[in-house]
Protein backbone atom coordinates (compact mmCIF):
# COMPACT_ATOMS: atom_id res chain seq x y z
CA UNK A 1 0.00 0.00 0.00
CA UNK A 2 1.36 3.41 -1.00
CA UNK A 3 -0.19 6.72 -0.07
CA UNK A 4 0.13 9.76 -2.39
CA UNK A 5 1.07 12.48 0.09
CA UNK A 6 0.17 15.87 -1.43
CA UNK A 7 3.45 17.33 -0.13
CA UNK A 8 5.97 14.45 -0.39
CA UNK A 9 4.52 12.42 -3.27
CA UNK A 10 3.89 8.67 -3.39
CA UNK A 11 5.24 7.13 -0.16
CA UNK A 12 5.29 3.68 1.44
CA UNK A 13 2.79 2.63 4.11
CA UNK A 14 5.53 2.33 6.75
CA UNK A 15 5.97 6.12 6.83
CA UNK A 16 2.40 6.64 8.05
CA UNK A 17 0.41 6.14 11.25
CA UNK A 18 -3.29 5.35 11.18
CA UNK A 19 -5.97 7.11 13.18
CA UNK A 20 -9.16 5.92 11.52
CA UNK A 21 -12.47 7.24 10.26
CA UNK A 22 -12.10 10.90 9.26
CA UNK A 23 -15.80 11.60 9.08
CA UNK A 24 -16.33 11.63 12.84
CA UNK A 25 -16.63 15.15 14.22
CA UNK A 26 -16.15 16.08 17.85
CA UNK A 27 -19.60 16.77 19.31
CA UNK A 28 -20.49 19.98 21.08
CA UNK A 29 -19.66 19.40 24.77
CA UNK A 30 -22.23 22.05 25.74
CA UNK A 31 -25.03 20.34 23.77
CA UNK A 32 -28.05 18.96 25.60
CA UNK A 33 -27.33 15.36 24.51
CA UNK A 34 -23.53 15.67 24.77
CA UNK A 35 -23.00 12.38 26.67
CA UNK A 36 -24.87 10.36 24.07
CA UNK A 37 -23.16 12.17 21.18
CA UNK A 38 -19.71 11.60 22.67
CA UNK A 39 -20.49 7.91 23.17
CA UNK A 40 -21.44 7.69 19.50
CA UNK A 41 -18.36 9.61 18.35
CA UNK A 42 -15.91 7.62 20.47
CA UNK A 43 -17.31 4.11 20.09
CA UNK A 44 -19.74 3.63 17.22
CA UNK A 45 -18.35 3.13 13.72
CA UNK A 46 -19.80 2.85 10.23
CA UNK A 47 -16.92 0.46 9.44
CA UNK A 48 -17.82 0.32 5.72
CA UNK A 49 -16.73 -2.44 3.35
CA UNK A 50 -15.71 -0.15 0.52
CA UNK A 51 -14.56 3.46 0.33
CA UNK A 52 -13.61 5.06 3.64
CA UNK A 53 -12.24 8.54 4.34
CA UNK A 54 -9.61 8.15 7.02
CA UNK A 55 -6.89 10.08 8.84
CA UNK A 56 -3.23 9.12 8.37
CA UNK A 57 -0.25 10.94 9.89
CA UNK A 58 2.86 11.20 7.72
CA UNK A 59 5.29 10.87 10.63
CA UNK A 60 8.33 9.84 8.58
CA UNK A 61 7.71 12.53 5.96
CA UNK A 62 6.19 15.99 6.12
CA UNK A 63 4.55 15.30 9.51
CA UNK A 64 1.13 16.52 8.45
CA UNK A 65 -2.21 14.85 8.90
CA UNK A 66 -3.76 13.56 5.69
CA UNK A 67 -7.30 12.67 4.76
CA UNK A 68 -6.94 9.54 2.65
CA UNK A 69 -9.72 7.89 0.65
CA UNK A 70 -9.13 4.15 0.60
CA UNK A 71 -11.09 1.05 -0.30
CA UNK A 72 -11.20 -1.29 2.71
CA UNK A 73 -11.98 -4.31 0.52
CA UNK A 74 -9.16 -3.95 -2.02
CA UNK A 75 -6.71 -1.63 -0.16
CA UNK A 76 -6.77 0.64 -3.23
CA UNK A 77 -5.88 4.21 -2.24
CA UNK A 78 -7.99 6.67 -4.24
CA UNK A 79 -6.29 9.88 -3.13
CA UNK A 80 -5.07 12.00 -0.25
CA UNK A 81 -5.47 15.64 0.74
CA UNK A 82 -4.29 17.62 3.77
CA UNK A 83 -6.65 17.08 6.68
CA UNK A 84 -6.20 20.74 7.56
CA UNK A 85 -7.08 22.77 4.45
CA UNK A 86 -4.67 25.52 5.56
CA UNK A 87 -1.67 23.15 5.64
CA UNK A 88 -0.95 23.57 1.91
CA UNK A 89 -0.64 27.38 2.00
CA UNK A 90 2.16 27.45 4.57
CA UNK A 91 4.03 24.48 3.08
CA UNK A 92 4.62 26.02 -0.34
CA UNK A 93 3.62 22.79 -2.04
CA UNK B 1 -8.22 -49.13 9.90
CA UNK B 2 -10.42 -50.20 6.99
CA UNK B 3 -9.98 -46.75 5.41
CA UNK B 4 -6.23 -46.92 5.78
CA UNK B 5 -6.14 -50.22 3.87
CA UNK B 6 -8.54 -49.12 1.12
CA UNK B 7 -6.94 -45.84 0.09
CA UNK B 8 -9.29 -43.59 2.10
CA UNK B 9 -11.93 -43.77 -0.65
CA UNK B 10 -14.85 -44.81 1.54
CA UNK B 11 -15.39 -41.77 3.79
CA UNK B 12 -18.88 -40.29 3.88
CA UNK B 13 -19.77 -36.70 4.84
CA UNK B 14 -19.61 -36.12 8.60
CA UNK B 15 -22.74 -33.97 8.66
CA UNK B 16 -25.87 -33.39 6.60
CA UNK B 17 -25.62 -30.58 4.05
CA UNK B 18 -29.20 -29.47 4.72
CA UNK B 19 -31.73 -27.61 2.59
CA UNK B 20 -33.35 -24.64 4.34
CA UNK B 21 -36.79 -25.26 5.86
CA UNK B 22 -39.34 -22.46 6.09
CA UNK B 23 -39.05 -21.91 9.84
CA UNK B 24 -36.89 -22.74 12.87
CA UNK B 25 -36.88 -21.93 16.55
CA UNK B 26 -33.42 -20.40 16.28
CA UNK B 27 -31.27 -19.37 13.33
CA UNK B 28 -27.57 -18.81 13.83
CA UNK B 29 -25.92 -16.66 11.19
CA UNK B 30 -22.33 -17.77 10.62
CA UNK B 31 -21.04 -21.33 10.32
CA UNK B 32 -17.68 -20.84 11.95
CA UNK B 33 -16.47 -22.32 15.20
CA UNK B 34 -18.60 -20.02 17.35
CA UNK B 35 -21.80 -20.53 15.35
CA UNK B 36 -21.48 -24.31 15.20
CA UNK B 37 -20.51 -24.52 18.88
CA UNK B 38 -23.64 -22.50 19.68
CA UNK B 39 -25.76 -24.95 17.69
CA UNK B 40 -24.15 -27.93 19.42
CA UNK B 41 -24.75 -26.60 22.93
CA UNK B 42 -28.27 -25.45 22.06
CA UNK B 43 -29.07 -29.00 21.01
CA UNK B 44 -27.14 -30.88 23.67
CA UNK B 45 -27.40 -28.72 26.79
CA UNK B 46 -30.54 -26.69 26.20
CA UNK B 47 -32.54 -29.27 24.24
CA UNK B 48 -33.40 -26.98 21.32
CA UNK B 49 -32.90 -28.83 18.05
CA UNK B 50 -35.07 -26.86 15.60
CA UNK B 51 -31.97 -24.85 14.83
CA UNK B 52 -30.37 -23.79 11.56
CA UNK B 53 -26.83 -22.55 11.02
CA UNK B 54 -26.67 -20.47 7.84
CA UNK B 55 -23.25 -19.88 6.31
CA UNK B 56 -22.50 -17.80 3.22
CA UNK B 57 -19.56 -19.98 2.13
CA UNK B 58 -18.59 -23.35 3.51
CA UNK B 59 -18.36 -23.99 7.25
CA UNK B 60 -15.09 -22.95 8.84
CA UNK B 61 -14.10 -20.84 5.83
CA UNK B 62 -13.64 -17.61 7.76
CA UNK B 63 -11.54 -17.01 10.84
CA UNK B 64 -12.05 -20.59 12.07
CA UNK B 65 -9.68 -21.55 9.26
CA UNK B 66 -7.35 -18.57 9.63
CA UNK B 67 -6.24 -18.58 13.27
CA UNK B 68 -3.09 -19.90 14.93
CA UNK B 69 -4.95 -22.56 16.97
CA UNK B 70 -3.85 -21.42 20.43
CA UNK B 71 -5.97 -22.15 23.50
CA UNK B 72 -5.29 -20.51 26.86
CA UNK B 73 -7.05 -18.80 29.77
CA UNK B 74 -4.34 -16.48 31.10
CA UNK B 75 -6.61 -13.48 31.62
CA UNK B 76 -6.39 -10.87 34.34
CA UNK B 77 -9.73 -9.10 34.67
CA UNK B 78 -12.75 -10.45 36.60
CA UNK B 79 -15.07 -10.08 33.58
CA UNK B 80 -12.80 -12.14 31.34
CA UNK B 81 -11.09 -14.67 33.56
CA UNK B 82 -14.02 -16.94 34.54
CA UNK B 83 -15.25 -16.97 30.94
CA UNK B 84 -11.94 -18.01 29.40
CA UNK B 85 -11.35 -20.58 32.14
CA UNK B 86 -14.80 -21.99 31.41
CA UNK B 87 -13.66 -22.22 27.81
CA UNK B 88 -10.44 -23.96 28.85
CA UNK B 89 -12.43 -26.54 30.83
CA UNK B 90 -14.69 -27.13 27.84
CA UNK B 91 -11.59 -27.62 25.66
CA UNK B 92 -10.37 -30.25 28.11
CA UNK B 93 -13.56 -32.27 27.65
CA UNK B 94 -14.31 -31.33 24.06
CA UNK B 95 -13.25 -34.50 22.31
CA UNK B 96 -15.39 -36.70 24.57
CA UNK B 97 -18.27 -34.23 24.33
CA UNK B 98 -18.47 -34.11 20.53
CA UNK B 99 -16.82 -37.50 19.91
CA UNK B 100 -14.29 -36.06 17.50
CA UNK B 101 -10.52 -35.86 17.68
CA UNK B 102 -9.83 -32.14 17.90
CA UNK B 103 -6.14 -32.74 18.67
CA UNK B 104 -6.35 -30.68 21.86
CA UNK B 105 -2.77 -30.55 23.08
CA UNK B 106 -2.01 -28.93 26.44
CA UNK B 107 1.61 -28.21 25.63
CA UNK B 108 1.82 -24.98 27.65
CA UNK B 109 1.70 -21.27 26.83
CA UNK B 110 4.70 -19.21 27.91
CA UNK B 111 4.62 -15.39 27.97
CA UNK B 112 8.13 -13.92 28.15
CA UNK B 113 9.06 -10.92 30.28
CA UNK B 114 12.07 -8.68 29.86
CA UNK B 115 12.01 -6.14 32.68
CA UNK B 116 11.17 -5.85 36.37
CA UNK B 117 7.99 -3.95 35.54
CA UNK B 118 6.84 -6.60 33.12
CA UNK B 119 7.67 -9.32 35.67
CA UNK B 120 5.53 -7.55 38.26
CA UNK B 121 2.69 -7.26 35.76
CA UNK B 122 2.91 -10.98 35.01
CA UNK B 123 3.14 -11.81 38.74
CA UNK B 124 -0.10 -9.87 39.20
CA UNK B 125 -1.70 -11.64 36.25
CA UNK B 126 -0.54 -15.03 37.51
CA UNK B 127 -1.90 -14.29 40.99
CA UNK B 128 -5.24 -13.18 39.54
CA UNK B 129 -5.39 -16.39 37.54
CA UNK B 130 -4.63 -18.58 40.56
CA UNK B 131 -7.21 -16.75 42.68
CA UNK B 132 -9.74 -17.72 40.00
CA UNK B 133 -8.55 -21.33 40.06
CA UNK B 134 -6.51 -21.13 36.87
CA UNK B 135 -3.02 -22.62 36.77
CA UNK B 136 -0.13 -20.17 36.44
CA UNK B 137 3.58 -20.37 37.15
CA UNK B 138 6.02 -17.49 37.19
CA UNK B 139 9.31 -18.77 35.83
CA UNK B 140 12.72 -17.22 36.27
CA UNK B 141 15.33 -17.06 33.56
CA UNK B 142 16.85 -20.48 34.28
CA UNK B 143 13.47 -22.18 34.27
CA UNK B 144 12.64 -20.59 30.91
CA UNK B 145 16.04 -21.65 29.61
CA UNK B 146 15.29 -25.25 30.52
CA UNK B 147 12.04 -25.10 28.56
CA UNK B 148 13.19 -23.16 25.50
CA UNK B 149 17.01 -23.13 25.50
CA UNK B 150 17.53 -21.78 21.99
CA UNK B 151 16.23 -18.23 22.47
CA UNK B 152 18.40 -15.11 22.55
CA UNK B 153 18.44 -14.64 26.32
CA UNK B 154 20.97 -11.80 26.18
CA UNK B 155 19.23 -9.76 23.51
CA UNK B 156 20.47 -6.17 23.92
CA UNK B 157 16.99 -4.59 23.81
CA UNK B 158 14.82 -7.33 25.33
CA UNK B 159 16.96 -9.67 27.48
CA UNK B 160 14.78 -12.54 28.68
CA UNK B 161 14.31 -12.43 32.46
CA UNK B 162 11.64 -15.11 32.73
CA UNK B 163 8.10 -15.92 31.78
CA UNK B 164 4.56 -16.63 32.90
CA UNK B 165 3.61 -20.20 32.07
CA UNK B 166 0.16 -21.70 31.81
CA UNK B 167 0.77 -25.42 31.45
CA UNK B 168 -2.87 -26.22 30.64
CA UNK B 169 -2.78 -23.90 27.63
CA UNK B 170 -1.74 -25.19 24.25
CA UNK B 171 -3.17 -25.77 20.81
CA UNK B 172 -6.08 -27.51 19.11
CA UNK B 173 -6.71 -28.47 15.51
CA UNK B 174 -8.91 -25.64 14.16
CA UNK B 175 -10.62 -27.54 11.31
CA UNK B 176 -11.34 -30.53 13.53
CA UNK B 177 -13.05 -28.21 16.03
CA UNK B 178 -15.36 -26.95 13.29
CA UNK B 179 -16.04 -30.42 11.92
CA UNK B 180 -16.52 -31.93 15.37
CA UNK B 181 -19.09 -29.34 16.39
CA UNK B 182 -20.77 -29.61 12.98
CA UNK B 183 -21.15 -33.37 13.18
CA UNK B 184 -22.30 -33.34 16.79
CA UNK B 185 -24.89 -30.62 16.07
CA UNK B 186 -26.03 -32.23 12.84
CA UNK B 187 -26.50 -35.62 14.55
CA UNK B 188 -28.88 -33.94 17.01
CA UNK B 189 -31.00 -32.48 14.22
CA UNK B 190 -29.44 -29.08 13.59
CA UNK B 191 -29.57 -28.03 9.92
CA UNK B 192 -26.25 -26.75 8.58
CA UNK B 193 -27.01 -24.72 5.47
CA UNK B 194 -23.99 -23.72 3.42
CA UNK B 195 -23.76 -21.27 0.48
CA UNK B 196 -26.60 -19.34 2.07
CA UNK B 197 -25.79 -15.68 2.59
CA UNK B 198 -28.02 -13.50 4.75
CA UNK B 199 -29.20 -10.51 2.70
CA UNK B 200 -31.69 -9.01 5.13
CA UNK B 201 -33.80 -9.54 8.22
CA UNK B 202 -37.51 -10.32 8.33
CA UNK B 203 -39.20 -7.85 10.65
CA UNK B 204 -42.52 -7.73 12.45
CA UNK B 205 -42.57 -4.15 13.64
CA UNK B 206 -39.39 -3.81 15.64
CA UNK B 207 -38.93 -7.53 16.19
CA UNK B 208 -36.61 -9.67 14.09
CA UNK B 209 -38.57 -12.77 12.97
CA UNK B 210 -36.20 -14.39 10.50
CA UNK B 211 -33.69 -13.80 7.75
CA UNK B 212 -33.75 -13.17 4.01
CA UNK B 213 -31.09 -15.26 2.34
CA UNK B 214 -29.77 -16.05 -1.11
CA UNK B 215 -31.71 -19.31 -0.74
CA UNK B 216 -35.00 -17.70 0.27
CA UNK B 217 -36.59 -16.34 3.43
CA UNK B 218 -36.35 -18.40 6.62
CA UNK B 219 -38.49 -17.60 9.67
CA UNK B 220 -37.26 -17.99 13.22
CA UNK B 221 -38.33 -17.03 16.73
CA UNK B 222 -34.78 -15.89 17.46
CA UNK B 223 -31.79 -15.00 15.28
CA UNK B 224 -28.22 -15.06 16.60
CA UNK B 225 -25.29 -13.45 14.81
CA UNK B 226 -21.81 -15.00 15.03
CA UNK B 227 -20.16 -13.53 11.96
CA UNK B 228 -16.87 -12.10 13.30
CA UNK B 229 -15.34 -9.62 10.84
CA UNK B 230 -18.60 -9.27 8.93
CA UNK B 231 -20.52 -8.15 12.03
CA UNK B 232 -20.92 -4.57 10.83
CA UNK B 233 -22.19 -5.67 7.42
CA UNK B 234 -24.82 -8.02 8.83
CA UNK B 235 -25.82 -5.67 11.66
CA UNK B 236 -26.35 -2.87 9.14
CA UNK B 237 -29.04 -5.04 7.50
CA UNK B 238 -30.91 -4.71 10.79
CA UNK B 239 -30.21 -0.97 11.00
CA UNK B 240 -27.73 -1.41 13.82
CA UNK B 241 -24.48 0.53 14.32
CA UNK B 242 -21.97 -1.18 16.64
CA UNK B 243 -18.71 -0.40 18.45
CA UNK B 244 -16.80 -2.64 16.04
CA UNK B 245 -14.11 -2.05 13.43
CA UNK B 246 -12.94 -4.72 11.00
CA UNK B 247 -9.17 -5.13 10.85
CA UNK B 248 -6.88 -7.61 9.13
CA UNK B 249 -4.62 -9.86 11.20
CA UNK B 250 -1.95 -11.88 9.42
CA UNK B 251 -0.52 -15.26 10.35
CA UNK B 252 2.31 -17.30 8.95
CA UNK B 253 3.57 -20.85 8.68
CA UNK B 254 7.03 -22.10 7.79
CA UNK B 255 8.11 -25.25 6.02
CA UNK B 256 7.90 -28.34 8.23
CA UNK B 257 10.90 -29.12 10.43
CA UNK B 258 11.60 -31.72 13.11
CA UNK B 259 10.17 -31.09 16.61
CA UNK B 260 11.72 -27.84 17.82
CA UNK B 261 9.35 -25.75 19.91
CA UNK B 262 7.49 -27.78 22.53
CA UNK B 263 4.80 -25.29 23.53
CA UNK B 264 3.54 -21.84 22.63
CA UNK B 265 5.96 -18.95 23.20
CA UNK B 266 4.81 -15.34 23.12
CA UNK B 267 7.20 -12.41 22.83
CA UNK B 268 4.76 -9.61 23.51
CA UNK B 269 7.41 -6.93 23.67
CA UNK B 270 8.38 -7.76 20.10
CA UNK B 271 4.87 -8.41 18.79
CA UNK B 272 5.54 -12.04 18.03
CA UNK B 273 4.28 -15.45 19.10
CA UNK B 274 5.04 -18.92 17.82
CA UNK B 275 4.21 -22.59 18.17
CA UNK B 276 4.91 -25.67 16.10
CA UNK B 277 2.11 -27.61 14.47
CA UNK B 278 1.94 -31.38 14.61
CA UNK B 279 2.88 -31.38 10.92
CA UNK B 280 6.10 -29.62 11.85
CA UNK B 281 5.47 -26.15 10.48
CA UNK B 282 6.24 -23.19 12.70
CA UNK B 283 2.98 -21.25 13.12
CA UNK B 284 3.49 -17.64 14.09
CA UNK B 285 1.98 -14.19 14.05
CA UNK B 286 2.06 -10.71 15.51
CA UNK B 287 -0.02 -7.56 15.46
CA UNK B 288 -2.94 -6.51 13.31
CA UNK B 289 -1.99 -4.40 10.29
CA UNK B 290 -3.60 -1.44 12.02
CA UNK B 291 -6.05 -0.04 9.46
CA UNK B 292 -9.66 -0.94 8.67
CA UNK B 293 -9.82 -3.81 6.21
CA UNK B 294 -12.12 -6.46 4.81
CA UNK B 295 -9.46 -7.78 2.44
CA UNK B 296 -8.41 -11.08 4.13
CA UNK B 297 -4.85 -10.26 3.15
CA UNK B 298 -2.39 -7.86 4.70
CA UNK B 299 0.59 -5.79 3.63
CA UNK B 300 4.30 -6.47 3.68
CA UNK B 301 5.39 -4.11 6.50
CA UNK B 302 3.69 -6.39 9.05
CA UNK B 303 5.27 -9.47 7.47
CA UNK B 304 8.64 -7.81 7.97
CA UNK B 305 7.75 -6.66 11.50
CA UNK B 306 6.65 -10.13 12.63
CA UNK B 307 9.69 -11.83 11.13
CA UNK B 308 11.97 -9.26 12.78
CA UNK B 309 10.33 -10.05 16.11
CA UNK B 310 10.92 -13.74 15.51
CA UNK B 311 14.54 -13.21 14.58
CA UNK B 312 15.11 -11.09 17.67
CA UNK B 313 13.89 -13.70 20.13
CA UNK B 314 14.72 -16.92 18.22
CA UNK B 315 17.59 -16.30 15.81
CA UNK B 316 17.65 -20.00 14.90
CA UNK B 317 14.41 -19.77 12.93
CA UNK B 318 16.07 -17.45 10.42
CA UNK B 319 17.20 -20.44 8.40
CA UNK B 320 13.68 -21.81 8.05
CA UNK B 321 11.78 -20.68 4.99
CA UNK B 322 8.35 -19.14 5.32
CA UNK B 323 5.78 -21.19 3.47
CA UNK B 324 2.52 -19.26 3.59
CA UNK B 325 0.92 -16.17 5.05
CA UNK B 326 -2.73 -15.30 5.23
CA UNK B 327 -5.05 -12.74 6.72
CA UNK B 328 -8.31 -12.93 8.64
CA UNK B 329 -10.80 -10.15 9.33
CA UNK B 330 -11.10 -9.44 13.04
CA UNK B 331 -14.17 -7.95 14.67
CA UNK B 332 -12.22 -5.46 16.78
CA UNK B 333 -14.35 -4.15 19.62
CA UNK B 334 -13.43 -0.80 21.06
CA UNK B 335 -12.16 -2.17 24.40
CA UNK B 336 -10.69 -5.39 23.04
CA UNK B 337 -13.26 -7.63 24.75
CA UNK B 338 -16.21 -9.52 23.28
CA UNK B 339 -19.94 -8.83 23.24
CA UNK B 340 -22.47 -11.60 23.92
CA UNK B 341 -25.75 -9.82 24.41
CA UNK B 342 -29.23 -8.98 23.16
CA UNK B 343 -29.34 -6.57 20.25
CA UNK B 344 -31.42 -3.44 20.93
CA UNK B 345 -34.32 -4.93 18.92
CA UNK B 346 -36.16 -8.05 20.18
CA UNK B 347 -35.46 -11.35 18.45
CA UNK B 348 -31.84 -10.54 17.52
CA UNK B 349 -28.78 -11.64 19.52
CA UNK B 350 -25.14 -10.59 19.12
CA UNK B 351 -21.95 -12.58 19.46
CA UNK B 352 -19.07 -10.38 18.33
CA UNK B 353 -16.01 -8.35 19.27
CA UNK B 354 -13.61 -11.29 19.53
CA UNK B 355 -10.71 -9.21 18.25
CA UNK B 356 -7.77 -11.53 17.68
CA UNK B 357 -8.71 -13.97 20.45
CA UNK B 358 -11.73 -15.79 19.10
CA UNK B 359 -10.38 -19.29 18.63
CA UNK B 360 -9.61 -20.08 22.27
CA UNK B 361 -13.05 -18.78 23.20
CA UNK B 362 -14.90 -21.03 20.74
CA UNK B 363 -16.43 -23.53 23.24
CA UNK B 364 -17.45 -20.99 25.90
CA UNK B 365 -18.63 -18.51 23.30
CA UNK B 366 -20.90 -21.18 21.87
CA UNK B 367 -22.05 -22.32 25.33
CA UNK B 368 -22.78 -18.80 26.60
CA UNK B 369 -24.44 -17.70 23.37
CA UNK B 370 -26.61 -20.83 23.46
CA UNK B 371 -27.51 -19.97 27.08
CA UNK B 372 -28.49 -16.44 26.08
CA UNK B 373 -30.52 -17.65 23.09
CA UNK B 374 -32.28 -20.36 25.09
CA UNK B 375 -32.89 -18.56 28.39
CA UNK B 376 -32.75 -14.86 27.44
CA UNK B 377 -30.32 -14.15 30.27
CA UNK B 378 -26.53 -14.05 30.16
CA UNK B 379 -24.59 -17.14 31.23
CA UNK B 380 -22.97 -16.51 34.67
CA UNK B 381 -19.48 -16.42 33.14
CA UNK B 382 -20.45 -13.93 30.40
CA UNK B 383 -22.39 -11.28 32.30
CA UNK B 384 -19.74 -8.61 31.66
CA UNK B 385 -19.88 -8.87 27.87
CA UNK B 386 -22.72 -6.38 27.53
CA UNK B 387 -23.32 -4.20 24.50
CA UNK B 388 -24.19 -1.17 26.64
CA UNK B 389 -20.90 -1.19 28.57
CA UNK B 390 -19.42 1.39 26.18
CA UNK B 391 -22.19 3.83 27.03
CA UNK B 392 -22.08 3.14 30.77
CA UNK B 393 -18.29 3.06 31.08
CA UNK B 394 -17.98 -0.56 32.26
CA UNK B 395 -15.25 -1.37 29.74
CA UNK B 396 -13.25 -4.59 30.00
CA UNK B 397 -9.88 -3.15 29.30
CA UNK B 398 -7.73 -6.27 29.39
CA UNK B 399 -4.97 -5.11 27.08
CA UNK B 400 -5.55 -1.39 27.04
CA UNK B 401 -6.32 -1.52 23.36
CA UNK B 402 -9.23 -2.32 21.11
CA UNK B 403 -9.24 -1.45 17.45
CA UNK B 404 -6.75 1.24 18.41
CA UNK B 405 -4.73 1.81 21.52
CA UNK B 406 -5.78 5.44 21.88
CA UNK B 407 -9.41 4.93 22.73
CA UNK B 408 -9.21 4.46 26.49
Amino acid sequence: MRIPCPFCGDRDLTEFTYLGDATIARPDPEGPDAAQRFYEAVYLRDNPAGLLDELWYHGAGCRTWLRVTRNTVTHEVRGAVFANPHAATGAGA
Amino acid sequence: MKQALSGHRGWGPAWRDAEPKSAYDIIIVGGGGHGLATAHYLAKVYGITKVAVVEKGWIGSGNAGRNTTIIRSNYLLPGNNPFYEFSMKLWEGLEQDVNYNAMVSQRGVLNLYHSDAQRDAYARRGNAMRMHGVDAELLDRDAVRRLVPFMDFDNARFPIQGGLLQRRGGTARHDAVVWGYARAASDRGVDIIQNCEVTGFLRDGDRVVGVETTRGAIKAKKVGMAVAGNTTKVARLAGLKLPIESHVLQAFVSEAIKPFIAGVVTFGAGHFYISQSDKGGLVFGGDIDGYNSYAQRGNLPIVEDVCEGGMAVMPAIGRVRMLRSWGGIMDMSMDGSPIIDHAPMPGLYLNTGWCYGGFKATPASGYCFAHLLARDVAHPTATAFRLDRYATGHLIDEKGSGAQANLH
